[in-house]
């Protein structure tokens, strides 16, 4: 038995034979014996046959991994219809008597040069997409597929890389998974196999030799064995099975309602820190966005951004939940996590010090920036806003002043805008104790445990010395939690929960006898989630009681 | 002819999915569509090259219109930058 490592992007596991994957290396002779406008017109047909083969390609990831993702094929599309692409083309035909095949290969490498050449790394990136696209017009002139080396047996692929339309276009029958030696994590390529469930290695330094031997893809463990002894085997085999039949379930959950056996509903949102991860809420089939941490438009940039930098992405996230509700979080940075260009000063304490409501309290200009792209924002769909690390009711009212303020000021420049629910993250023991009254001035609570968990418990959780006294289910959190729901609803506040805890199984139960509204939990979190909701009964009497004892 | 300016908020800047969609925005007009970022212009209909500038979020770009119906173009275009850029 051989073992090779390298870097999982899903967790899952493969069985099956290995396959070495090779690109079939095309000779292209250079001289033609055709006229350049014979070598034009076979470069058309294939140009043409090209466009239909990637038509086909992006409604099957359409239907597969979903139309973000399916967008880079629509891109190869517009590329390879591209003047300047097809100038170039004609340019090495005419002035070199050359063949169809090594005109657009010379041209996919000149293309791909520049592209690499740019500063930009999302720029340089592209310079793999005109190579694909050159291949496959190339491949199509001299009758090669990709369909030919995947072979006729389910199997695990060995290759150098692979591109993302290598990867779609593959029998998905007949890939179990794949291990490369290059990319990345964060490829295309990657970003798609994670979406189609497939086990997948980057980063493996394979043996030819491996070829059509047995090996297992262990995606958990980030390694593949080849030649796998056979309690190895036969363990992994029921890892696998166990896998499929949780998969299968998790899958059947989707669309179905958040409802207890006894019939009490709940709302399951989801927790994002960026554009990017909408894809993930929507594929997990999230009812809404219960936090949209808003700090990333802070700490990936070297200035404030604007107004409109806020808006275009408040709005692209707005716009594509379509209707179901996003709750956007105001600014919560502090000294531990800013940006420079916000000169804000070293504290020894942090946590306790100058940061979120208290610097947008101050700090008006950089709050109303905010507040007026959200207002802006909430005329393409559902949006609520939060504010965070709130300790009094004095807090909340300037907050809503100011919230009014910008409100006014759009109304008067004739700006659309929408109905915003107003909240309050309960992350503090001061907020707890007066929720009665935070209550009052809001529409909801969202309960952030893991602030709350080290404001109460005074643990610091990045200190590892601290792991023996701190207790996630501590008593005292689940008390505030309770007293918070009461108090909420007293006022006819709806309650969530967004930090951590909410997405703890153990607790699912006790949140739900509690009366919680909402438990907003990250993207992979959803499903195991609803499974857990669906099998409760309040109806019956509670196993134990997580309340009790200290 | 007819122009006008605009800033880049999309975060990845003018990206390889809107610089398609713009070429074939400005395809379906009558116009010449003209992008210039400093000093340097290309034709809006040509997705390498606009790819190429490497736009990024916060940019300037001036866009101009030129023959046919350029009132209506300029309406178009400028519709075009808010809604995809």
């Amino acid at each position: 038995m051989k073992v090779a490592t390298g870097t999982s992007i899903l967790k899952g596991i493969a069985i099956g034979k290995l396959k070495l994957y090779r690109k079939e290396a095309v000779e292209t002779g250079r001289a033609s014996s055709l006229t350049p406008e014979e070598e034009y017109a076979r470069f058309q047909a294939a140009q043409k046959a090209a466009q239909e083969q990637l038509g086909q390609l992006y409604e099957k990831a359409l239907d597969e991994v979903g139309e973000d993702n399916a967008a880079i094929f629509e891109i190869h599309q517009m590329m390879l219809e591209d003047e300047d692409y097809v100038d170039a083309v004609k340019g090495i035909l005419d002035s070199q008597g050359a063949t169809a095949e090594y005109a657009v290969t010379a041209t996919g490498e000149n293309f791909a040069a520049a592209f690499a050449a740019m500063e930009d790394p999302y720029m340089q990136a592209r310079s793999a997409d005109v190579k694909d696209i050159s291949r496959r017009v190339v491949n199509i002139l001299t009758g090669t597929g990709a369909g030919a080396v995947q072979g006729d047996e389910p199997a695990i692929l060995m290759a150098d890389d692979l591109t993302p339309s290598e990867t779609v276009q593959m029998d998905k029958s007949k890939l179990l998974g794949f291990i490369t030696r290059g990319g990345s994590t964060n490829s295309h390529t990657a970003i798609l196999a994670r979406t189609m469930g497939i086990p997948a290695l980057v980063g493996v330094d394979f043996d030819e030799s491996w070829d059509g031997q047995l090996a297992i893809l262990d995606g958990y463990n980030h390694c593949v064995y080849v030649d796998p002894a056979p309690e190895l085997l036969s363990a992994m085999e029921a890892k696998r099975r166990a896998d499929l039949e949780q998969e299968a379930l998790l899958q059947g959950l989707k669309k179905k309602p958040n409802v207890t056996l006894d019939g009490t509903e709940i709302q399951v949102y989801a927790n994002i820190g960026g554009v990017g991860d909408v894809g993930l809420v929507l594929q997990n089939d999230a009812q809404g966005i219960g936090l949209f941490r808003s700090e990333f438009l802070y700490l990936d940039g070297d200035d404030y951004p604007t107004e409109e930098e806020q808006f275009a992405v408040y709005k692209r996230v707005v716009e594509t939940m379509a209707g179901k509700k996003v709750i956007i979080r105001t600014l919560d940075i502090g000294a531990d996590k800013q940006a420079d260009y916000f000169g804000l000063d070293h504290e020894e304490n942090p946590a306790l010090g100058y940061r979120a409501i208290r610097i947008c309290l101050t700090r008006r200009d950089v709050f109303k920036t905010q507040l007026r792209a959200i207002l802006r924002a909430s005329a393409f769909g559902t949006v609520s806003i939060m504010f965070p690390m709130i300790i009094s009711v004095r807090e909340v009212r300037d907050a809503k002043e100011i919230l009014e303020e910008c409100r006014t000021e759009l109304k008067t420049q004739g700006v659309p805008m929408g109905e915003v629910e107003i909240g309050v993250m309960i992350e503090t023991p001061a907020s707890v104790m007066i929720a009665d009254e935070l209550a009052q001035e809001v529409q909801f609570f969202s309960l952030g445990t893991n602030d709350l968990t080290q404001y109460t418990l005074a643990i610091d959780r990045q200190n590892p010395k601290l792991d023996a006294f701190y207790n996630p289910h501590h008593p005292a959190i689940l008390r505030m939690i309770r007293q918070t729901i009461e108090a909420g609803h007293r006022h006819g506040c709806w309650v969530g929960i967004c930090g951590e805890l909410g997405a703890d199984p153990v607790l699912t139960e006790t949140f739900l006898r509690m009366g919680i509204d909402e438990l907003s939990v990250s993207p992979a979190a959803i499903l195991p989630l609803r499974k857990r909701i669906r099998e409760l009964d309040l109806s019956r009497p509670a196993a134990s009681e997580p309340l009790d004892g200290a | 002819m007819q122009q006008f300016t605009y800033t880049i908020t999309d975060p990845i800047g003018l990206h390889a999915r809107p610089a398609g969609l713009l070429v074939r925005a400005a395809r379906a007009l009558d116009s010449t569509v003209t992008i210039r970022r400093g000093d340097r212009s290309v034709s809006a209909v040509e997705l390498m090259n606009l790819m190429s500038m490497g736009v990024r979020q916060g940019e300037q770009v001036t866009v101009t219109i030129e023959g046919g119906d350029e009132e209506a173009s300029r309406r178009a275009m400028e519709q075009f930058f808010q809604e995809n850029l």
